[in-house]
């Protein structure tokens, strides 16, 4: 990849301006929609309201969003917050419902237990049904992490730096190695990403290597 | 606020809703363009999903391979291909179809492999070919399965098709371009509210159809 | 269980780390992008041509000793001229024919010379407007040879009399602007369909051109896809099209030094040279500033 080697220093700076955008979306979806789907599955009413709007959320496209938060929050039309706060909206839409899911798939009578031997409610989620969940939780914020790196590089149709850009460049100049080094990167930045997310999911949760069954978590 | 109003203005202008820009035309382009997707994508995935979820394969591959779709950017694509086709409906149509194709395969898998078990080994054992197998018991258990994937693809279609407009003239995306291009916000969130709205029907459509199909072949209605 | 707490525990140190770099790379203040008083915002648009001229104006500053704060490929003029005029970007190379049509819709156009005092004139409180530069890249109608000689054109009046019907390909903001198709049918009174085709002049445009998807299409002049692609473009008599001369704009945080080094780069590129600097990004790929280094180091002495 003779382009590649001549601009690498342009394309490191992207990959890490794709990494400060994307990296806080994600663990920002993951703390507020955990919670949230917490509270979905706490409360049969605010399931339903809950999931009605990240549902809709999800389907707003993701141009006009991008235009529209600054415009709500008073930022600045091209700031890298703007990108985290988009990405983190369609964060939630997609792992609220992952989450509810999978504190259901929690069974009741751990729940019972925990409180019976005198757990507080904070400690009973934290000690018992979060990592139970994890499974189930893991999956979805590999799913976020997934769709989070390929949507931002939309921002670089409104000026905000990212992987994208190099896809608006490569457009402009008719350089196709560029636009196919920006779609293999976001690729690569993903699978790594993705990678971390597993094996955090194996390391939290030692049993699971006892448990010999077809995962199909994962589809 | 006032950009709400200007929005709902742009919208209730009928000079918008005529013409070669105008919302049904639009709209009639952005729901075709999404049909033909589905369509091409269905054609490719089904068949291959189908196969891999009878015989059991490939289970990795398509976890890897719907998981990569996820971070695939649609914009890498359609400019890539753009590149190479020029302008026009082509190229949006040949990335969309790529990114449809890997969910509406787990999907199917998913459905076709899980059909129970005892149902299939009764069909073996009465000696059924596997084509047999595969077209009257795997799938018809399979439907809702496989009819939630092609939902769920439907509305990936739609709310992405937007993107095609950056290289050809086609669909409501139009207005969020050219509406980003000249800052001209009241088109652009216009734009935007009908590609919603348009996410919104056809998701409802898509499980209406799901209900009658589940209505029409309901065991329970069937003269034995 | 520790853990899973111990996982919680990092994920929230993480979080609360994320929300606060967040938060500091967002800051919604107004005044200037960075906290330092010295540093000089240097901005370009959404185009290659343009990000290369931006990056010769960035390092030439950097080599005089100032501090340079990047912010390129903002997007159109839409989308950055409200930034300049609000004081947050201290120089941006700019067109003056477009630019003045901006700021004075009503201009009765005229000759380069007229055209850069009137941009004078028109300039908001705040923001100077420096040296013009020979260089120029200017919007202009272009067809291919062969539909030049089939119908006899050779001026913008002549497409009236074109038998077939139009299609005029160009980037989507050009359908609202004073030179797209209204322009067209007031000026010259030619009708045209309008196609967008969002690569600025680039390698899409001409090859809807010579698909003939498109048959006219906005071509800027200092393309090289204008004698790559063997295309003619269309003769202007009325002053349609305004001269539009590389201009750099600049806010009062540029000193007087610095802007005697900015117009020294201005006199010295000539528009031969800004044709040679985009063939050159074109076909060697290279970036901007690649091809910004090699063009201040063969210009060195003309910047002395």
């Amino acid at each position: 990849m003779n382009w590649v080697a001549a601009n690498l220093a342009q394309v490191m700076a992207l990959l890490f301006a794709h990494i400060a955008i994307t990296i806080p979306a994600i663990v920002l979806s993951v703390a507020v929609a955990v919670p949230l789907g917490r509270l979905a599955h706490a409360s049969g009413r605010a399931r339903g309201s809950i999931l009605a709007t990240t549902g809709v959320l999800y389907a707003i496209p993701s141009l006009p969003l991008l235009i529209v938060i600054p415009i709500v929050f008073g930022l600045p039309l091209r700031s890298p917050a703007t990108m985290i706060i988009a990405l983190t909206v369609y964060g939630v839409a997609m792992l609220a419902r992952s989450a509810a899911d999978a504190f259901a798939a929690v069974p009741p009578d751990a729940v019972t237990v925990a409180t019976a031997t005198g757990h507080t409610p904070a400690g009973r989620f934290l000690h018992v049904e979060l990592p139970l969940a994890m499974p189930v939780l893991i999956a979805g914020t590999r799913v976020v992490a997934m769709s989070t790196i390929g949507l931002a590089t939309i921002g670089a149709l409104i000026g905000i730096p990212s992987l994208g850009s190099l896809l608006t460049d490569g457009f402009q100049r008719g350089i196709a190695a560029e636009v196919a080094t920006g779609i293999v990167l976001t690729l690569v930045l993903a699978a790594v990403v993705d990678g971390a997310l597993w094996l955090t999911g194996r390391v939290s949760q030692p049993w699971s290597h006892i448990v010999r069954e077809t995962r199909s978590a994962s589809l | 606020m006032n950009l709400v109003g200007e929005t709902l203005l742009w919208l209730a202008d009928p000079l918008h809703w005529t013409g070669p820009d105008g919302i049904p035309t639009r709209l009639a382009q952005h729901v075709g363009l999404t049909v033909v997707v589905i369509a091409i994508a269905s054609a490719i995935a089904l068949p291959i999903g189908a196969w891999m979820g009878h015989t059991r394969r490939g289970e990795v591959t398509i976890a890897t391979l719907v998981n990569g779709s996820r971070a695939l950017p649609t914009l890498g694509l359609v400019t890539l291909f753009a590149l190479w086709l020029g302008i026009g409906v082509r190229a949006p149509i040949i990335a969309l179809v790529i990114l449809a194709v890997p969910s509406i395969v787990a999907a199917t898998y998913s459905g076709i492999s899980s059909a129970s078990r005892p149902a299939v080994e009764a069909a073996r054992a009465l000696g059924h070919t596997s084509w047999q197998t595969l077209s009257r018991i795997e799938a018809p258990l399979a439907m809702p399965t496989i009819g939630g994937g092609l939902q769920s693809a439907l509305l990936q279609v739609v709310a992405t098709a937007t993107i095609a407009a950056y290289v050809a003239d086609v669909g409501l995306g139009r207005y969020i371009f050219a509406g980003l291009k000249s800052r001209d916000y009241p088109e652009m969130l216009a734009g935007s509210v009908l590609v919603i709205l348009l996410a919104l029907v056809v998701t409802a459509a898509a499980a209406g159809v799901g209900r009658l199909y589940r209505r029409l072949t309901n065991p329970e209605r069937t003269p034995e | 269980m520790k853990t899973p707490t111990r996982t919680l525990g990092i994920v929230s140190t993480v979080a609360g780390l994320a929300l606060l770099a967040g938060c500091a790379s967002g800051d919604p203040l107004e005044s200037g992008a960075s906290g330092e008083q010295e540093t000089i915002v240097v901005g370009s648009q959404d185009y290659y041509s343009n990000e290369i001229i931006a990056e010769i104006y960035a390092q030439a500053l950097e080599s005089a000793g100032y501090e340079v704060q990047r912010d390129f490929r903002i997007g159109q003029r839409e989308a950055y001229l409200p930034e300049i005029e609000a004081g947050r970007i201290d120089l941006f190379p700019e067109y003056t024919g477009p630019l003045l049509l901006v700021w004075e819709p009503d201009t009765a156009g005229g000759t380069a010379e007229e055209i850069y005092d009137a941009l004078v004139e028109a300039a908001p409180d705040g923001l100077r407007v420096l040296d013009q530069s020979d260089a120029s890249d200017q919007d202009s109608y272009v067809v291919t040879r062969d539909f030049a000689e089939q119908y006899g054109v050779t001026t913008i009046a002549d497409l009236a009399s074109v038998p077939v019907p139009i299609t005029l390909g160009g980037n989507s903001e050009g359908e609202n602007r004073p030179i797209g198709p209204a322009g067209l049918k007031s000026t010259y009174g030619v009708d045209v369909a309008f196609t967008p085709i969002e690569d600025g002049g680039g390698p899409l445009t001409v090859k809807a051109l010579l698909d003939n998807q498109v048959q006219l299409a906005v071509i800027y002049t200092a393309s090289p896809s204008m004698a790559s692609a063997d295309l003619v473009a269309l003769e202007d008599p009325d002053g349609f099209m305004l001269a539009s001369h590389v201009v750099p704009i600049a806010s009062d945080k540029l000193d007087d030094t610095a802007a005697a080094l900015i117009d020294k780069i201005s006199a010295a590129m000539s528009a031969a040279d800004l044709v040679a600097l985009n063939t050159e990004s074109v076909e060697t790929q290279a970036p901007a500033a690649t091809i910004a280094t090699a063009w201040l180091a063969s210009h060195a002495d003309d910047l002395q």
